[in-house]
């Protein structure tokens, strides 16, 4: 257990794998810098793996005051154990206050490993963090706790977590929530190399074999996107929304029920347990818009809502409401851009 | 050779159908309104130990923490083709966050000689996937979690396929090993009948006791009124008439754990609520557009000019 402290450092796990960095960490850095400077203390980020040194000039350009490099042959390729026992010594050694992962399928898989370890709190999948006073009821002040913000119940409520009796406060971040900084290659900072001790016992598993296949497209980075819900109809009727993705340049996603009904593959997938998205517009077409949807895209800077149904609950979040048969609306939408361009 | 699986199971409130009447006015939700199943990747969970019995032989055990209510999940287990269901309920267990709830687990899985733990991915109430792989770290033993396949057992060994989001991973490991498992592992089996004839008296001893104090309040008025002692030597009866059966769900408290009360409930959880809101999303400003192509076109132009469609 490490005692609470209020100098301890704010760190971000560093997510890589074959030496290239995952998208989490970078995302983390701008909340990450924040966090540390309402704190007045360091932003750290902590790079585990085996030639991967040359990440923390990037992580510093990204807003890190300080890169810890923990380097070794067995860090080559993610385990569980491995990067839980390095992380775990590194946490005992230098006492941060905060550490943050990304709630990448990594990160889930490691972090709560760490948490057991070092009996320390845990929250998951956050999708905002703030810094924040917690008066308990015996009327004690905790200052300057992180306030892990999360929906819970499916989306339906939201709950902000604190921990102030044991120390570190953890979270996993939800993927794609926090916009990434802009990279300033002026920013210098200090690198600290760790020496590491594994031997084979710290890695039982083998990685017989591994298939990475791009994702059939990118959601997180598209500046417009075209959903399409249960309410297009068919996979043939999806059509439509590929027709208008394509006249604005647009990505073409789904909610989970189209998904679900096979109108279009799970990486197209917007929502709690698809991809978060804040495009410049989203455009949700026959989507009813259940909270777990809305949890996905509702941070969309302009949201058209094209639906039948005038209840339905997507409406609440667009700011242009049309409601009217998809089949007439998004024609004449296509036929509308093709003439003002 | 055969394998000696325990499955760890949740009853969840069904998020997925929750309505206004289930929503306070302070944002918080009130569990009893809503209806309670079993975590869906649960049964996944439970279906891939069942399919590890069907093939090698062995034993499907299932422990839930929960109040009394939750022994419906076990004796849908049962239904199903579990062979022991064990619960552990403790008023102690009360506001038990997922470090808390991995260590009461890891006091139970350590009474049991077990090859294999299982647990669904995540259950859909929290959404953490976390009690899984903390579980695992306080057995000591290798998890692998985001399983899809089971691809090898070979007695001393486990080869898995596991999700990495887009794409997957061949993991092994030398067993014992904790797995969690994804929705897309398996279709869960439906009970089967004749097990459901014989399960469905399944009675944990807490219910038993609950079910005859309830009898005993009806009852009042046409007779004299039992002493405690009679209920509870008739409690003992039931009990051991159902156990003699097969019919007794084992109930486990913290006591018979052997759980150190400093890592359970509230003071073994770091983590706490500060503040819960009920969700509110709405648009700043909002316009109707008519679906014309006069309306549509307007909405356009405005698109274009503020520069949202370049």
């Amino acid at each position: 257990m490490i005692r609470v402290n209020k100098q301890g450092e704010v760190w971000v796990f560093g997510e890589q794998h074959r030496g290239r960095l995952e998208d989490t960490p970078i995302e983390l850095m701008s909340k990450g810098r924040r966090l540390a400077d309402t704190l007045g203390v360091k932003l750290a980020t902590v790079v585990l793996g085996n030639g991967v040194g040359d990440l923390a000039t990037k992580l510093i350009h990204y807003g890190a005051d300080k890169v810890y490099v923990a380097e070794h042959p067995l860090l080559g390729t993610y385990q569980t154990n491995s990067y839980a026992k390095v992380m775990f010594d590194l946490i005992h050694k230098y006492e941060p206050q905060i550490v943050l992962y990304g709630a990448t399928i990594t990160g889930r898989d490691l972090a709560p490993r760490i948490a057991s370890a070092a009996k320390a709190g845990l929250t998951a999948d956050c999708t905002d963090l703030q810094i924040g006073d917690h008066r308990t009821q015996d009327d004690k002040l905790h200052k300057n706790l992180m306030f892990q913000i999360r929906p819970a119940f499916g989306g339906n409520i939201i709950a902000t977590i604190i921990n102030y009796d044991r120390w570190p406060q953890m979270a996993t971040v939800r993927e794609g929530v926090m916009p990434p900084p802009e990279p300033d290659v002026t920013r210098r900072g200090e690198v600290i190399t760790e020496k590491v001790q594994l031997t084979q016992q710290d890695l039982p598993l083998e990685i017989l074999a591994e298939h990475k296949r791009p994702k059939k497209v990118n959601l997180k980075t598209a500046r417009i996107i075209i959903a399409g819900g249960a309410g297009v109809g068919s996979r043939e009727n999806f059509k439509l929304i590929w027709d208008l993705a394509n006249c604005l340049g647009a990505a073409p996603a789904a909610s989970r029920a189209a998904v679900d009904l096979g109108f279009i593959d799970k990486d197209h997938q917007v929502g709690q347990t698809g991809t978060t998205v804040r495009p410049v517009l989203y455009i949700a077409v026959g989507i009813s818009g259940a909270i777990q949807h809305q949890a996905g895209m509702s941070q969309s800077q302009k949201i058209v809502a094209i639906n039948n149904d005038p209840e339905a609950p997507i409406f609440q979040v667009a700011h242009y409401k049309i409601v009217g048969d998809l089949n007439v609306v998004v024609p004449r939408m296509i036929k509308g851009i093709k003439e003002k361009k | 050779m055969a394998y000696k699986c325990v499955v760890l199971i949740k009853q969840v409130p069904d998020t997925k159908r929750i309505t206004g009447e289930a929503m306070s006015d302070d944002g918080t939700v009130n569990r009893s309104a809503l209806p309670a199943i079993f975590n869906p990747e649960d049964l996944n969970a439970l279906e891939l130990a069942l399919q590890i019995k069907d093939k090698f032989c062995g034993k499907v055990t299932v422990v839930t923490m929960g109040p009394l209510a939750a022994a419906a999940v076990l004796r849908d287990s049962l239904f199903r083709g579990a062979d022991d269901a064990i619960l552990i309920t403790d008023l102690k267990c009360a506001a038990s966050d997922t470090l808390a709830t991995s260590y009461i687990l890891s006091c139970a899985v350590k009474k049991f000689d077990y090859d294999i733990v299982l647990c669904g991915r995540q259950a859909i109430d929290g959404d953490t996937a976390q009690v899984g792989p903390q579980l695992a770290e306080k057995l000591g033993i290798p998890q692998i979690t985001y399983v899809e396949e089971l691809m090898e057992l070979n007695g001393k060994n486990i080869t898995a396929r596991r999700s990495i989001g887009a794409g997957w991973q061949q993991v092994k490991t030398a067993l014992p090993v904790l797995l969690t498992v994804t929705g897309d592992a398996n279709e869960p089996r439906v009970a089967a009948a004749k097990k459901m004839m014989k399960y469905k008296k399944a009675r944990t001893a807490g219910e038993v006791e609950r079910e005859v104090r309830s009898q005993r309040t009806e009852d009042r008025g046409q007779k004299t009124e039992g002493s405690e002692e009679e209920i509870k030597s008739l409690i003992e009866q039931k009990c051991s008439e159902l156990s003699e059966k097969g019919l007794l769900i084992k109930q486990w408290d913290l006591d018979f754990l052997g759980a150190d009360l400093t890592w359970c409930g509230r003071s073994g959880s770091p983590t706490k609520v500060h503040r819960i809101q009920s969700v509110v999303l709405a648009a700043k400003e909002s316009k109707n557009i008519e679906p014309s192509d006069k309306g549509i076109a307007d909405m356009i132009h405005e698109l274009i000019e503020d520069k949202t469609i370049a």
